[in-house]
């Protein structure tokens, strides 16, 4: 399945991540998931949330700016070694992944988000 | 109408030398005999007045420098009774006490004749509108271009500085043809008519009037590209007059200098000794006609260059460079002299960001200077990937390299969030304790 993300440009200062989550939470949304990438000047926050439209709006109003984009969600088995497999399918067919993240789920299972330039193959290959 | 003055601005070299030559005589005469501490000047070294018979003579006489007027706040350099002075203006020095100027009714009467001329110059005459957004008040911006546009006869609209949009309104209804403000506000105003949904075709904005920092021939384009104007360069200072010192014609070849009010010289900024047309050094004017506070070969602190062959409008007058930077807004990083105009050219040409949003910070790590310069990213440059957004990074920084010949170090951040004022920007933070 896909799943629609919402990324924002995060400056390195102060209470730069508090505004961005009162901005969500003053739109009154409510965040599913959040990635953070960071380097040295600046960082990516990556969010999935319960209505991304009204996210993105909020963070535009409040001066953040914001790209949209797909990802690749896949369910896999909450235990050792379900991830591995899943995506040594990938590895194996050599489809690359930009960057992957996670979240737990309750009910066994766990959510696994990935970026790949491939999304067609890849989910071919995860069916 | 194609000149404002036509004998001045077209008079041949040699009028215009005998008629700067009377003034420089009678004006060092009058500045000695009124200014005690320039008089102190001269006898420091043992010059009289009689001893300046003509223009030939100007090297011979001492520099005055913002020191000088400093060290006279604030009515000090004053060269008649304050009988006779009708206005001050000031200048805000970031370091030190304000430049406090004086003029006579004469004097601002002149200033008007100079921006008049400057406002033909740009293509005005009575039809047109002028909206003045310079500041209003002790900075000579405002009051220098509404005195020009109303002597003109020009529909003066004295807007001043602030709420930009309420300008925005005021240029569309009024249909104002021309528009005088700093550069950086130009492009303030520029950017809230885009983002504030409007056409530019349905403004009548013809011309742009703009000066009082220096900016690149980068932002000049951009700045036209936005506003769908032509724009010109005007060139001032308030210790020599406002703007209209200078001004650019519709050939675009430099400044027209008013040089029979101001006598431009171009020294070179460690020797001081004049240079030959054409080359670069740092502008040096005596006001030849002032009554107020007449100044002898004050040092302007700006970078420029003279050319006195003819012009194809047709005017005689001296033509100047634009000024390209300050000897003292020069950064000198790990030795190597950089003018932030250098830096503005380079990020200009970057599509990924907002190229005339930009702060310089210079500091001092250990022994060493470091340069960082913080520039917004431009929305549409935005990846969710980190790998996309540093290669942007990156590239400025080489470009930046290349160009300069000193490293330094590249911050992104988001657009808007670096301040960009309504009158002269600053754009360098030296923390430097040298």
């Amino acid at each position: 399945m896909l799943v629609n993300q919402v990324a924002v440009f995060l400056e390195n200062r102060k209470g730069r991540l508090n505004a961005l989550l009162g901005a969500l939470s003053g739109a009154g949304v409510n965040i599913e998931s959040l990635n953070i990438a960071d380097t040295r000047d600046f960082g990516i926050v990556r969010l999935v949330t319960d209505d991304n439209d009204k996210a993105e709006a909020a963070l535009k109003a409040a001066g953040f700016t914001t790209a949209r984009g797909d990802l690749v969600g896949i369910e896999v088995a909450d235990k050792p070694g379900s991830l591995t497999a899943t995506l040594g399918k990938l590895s194996d067919e050599g489809v690359n992944l930009e960057y992957v993240y996670s979240y737990s789920r309750s009910g066994g299972k766990a959510l696994i988000l990935f970026k790949t330039d491939d999304v067609e193959r890849a989910e071919a290959l995860l069916k | 109408m194609r000149y404002y003055n036509e004998k001045i601005e077209t008079m041949s070299r040699d009028e215009m030398t005998a008629l700067q030559s009377a003034r420089l005589v009678d004006v060092v005469k009058r500045t000695y005999e009124g200014a005690p501490y320039f008089r102190e000047k001269m006898d420091a070294i043992g010059l009289k007045p009689e001893d300046i018979k003509g223009i030939e003579d100007i090297a011979k006489l001492p520099f005055t420098t913002k020191a000088d007027l400093r060290a006279n706040y604030p009515f000090g350099c004053f060269a008649v009774p304050k009988s006779e002075i009708a206005r001050v203006h000031a200048s805000s020095g970031t370091t030190g006490k304000l430049t406090v100027v004086g003029l006579t009714n004469r004097d601002i009467d002149d200033w008007a004749e100079c921006d008049a001329r400057a406002l033909v110059m740009a293509g005005c005459d009575k039809d047109d509108i002028v909206h003045v957004s310079y500041g209003y008040g002790l900075f000579t911006g405002g009051l220098g271009l509404h005195y020009g546009s109303e002597k003109l006869g020009s529909v003066t609209v004295p807007a001043s500085a602030g709420n930009t949009m309420r300008q925005i309104t005021l240029i569309k209804d009024f249909g104002a043809t021309a528009l005088a403000c700093t550069p950086s506000y130009a492009m303030v105003i520029g950017e809230e008519i885009e983002k504030a949904g409007y056409d530019i075709k349905d403004f009548k904005l013809r011309v742009g009037i703009f000066g009082a920092e220096p900016w690149s021939e980068n932002m000049k384009k951009e700045i036209e590209r936005k506003l769908n104007i032509t724009a010109y360069d005007i060139y001032g200072l308030s210790e020599i007059s406002g703007p209209g010192v200078s001004m650019s014609c519709p050939y675009q070849c430099g400044l027209h200098v008013m040089e029979d009010f101001f006598y431009p010289e171009i020294v070179d900024p460690v020797t001081l000794q004049p240079v030959p047309d054409g080359t670069t050094g740092e502008l040096v004017f005596t006001t030849l006609n002032k009554q107020g506070m007449p100044l002898i070969r004050y040092r302007t602190r700006d970078i420029s260059a003279l050319w006195h062959d003819k012009c194809e409008c047709g005017r005689t007058l001296v033509r100047m460079k634009r000024v390209s930077g300050r000897t003292d807004d020069m950064l000198i990083i790990r030795g190597v002299n950089v003018f932030p105009s250098q830096i503005e050219s380079v990020l200009m040409n970057i599509k990924e960001i907002v190229g005339s949003h930009y702060q310089i910070i210079v500091d001092r790590v250990g022994n060493l200077d470091t340069m960082e310069i913080q520039v917004e990213l431009a929305p549409h440059a935005f990846s969710d990937e980190v790998k996309d957004v540093e290669a942007i990074r990156r590239r400025i920084e080489h470009d930046m390299m290349g160009n300069l010949g000193v490293g330094a170090k590249i911050t992104l951040v988001s657009p808007d969030s670096l301040p960009l004022s309504e009158g002269k920007t600053v754009r360098i933070i030296d923390k430097r304790k040298i």
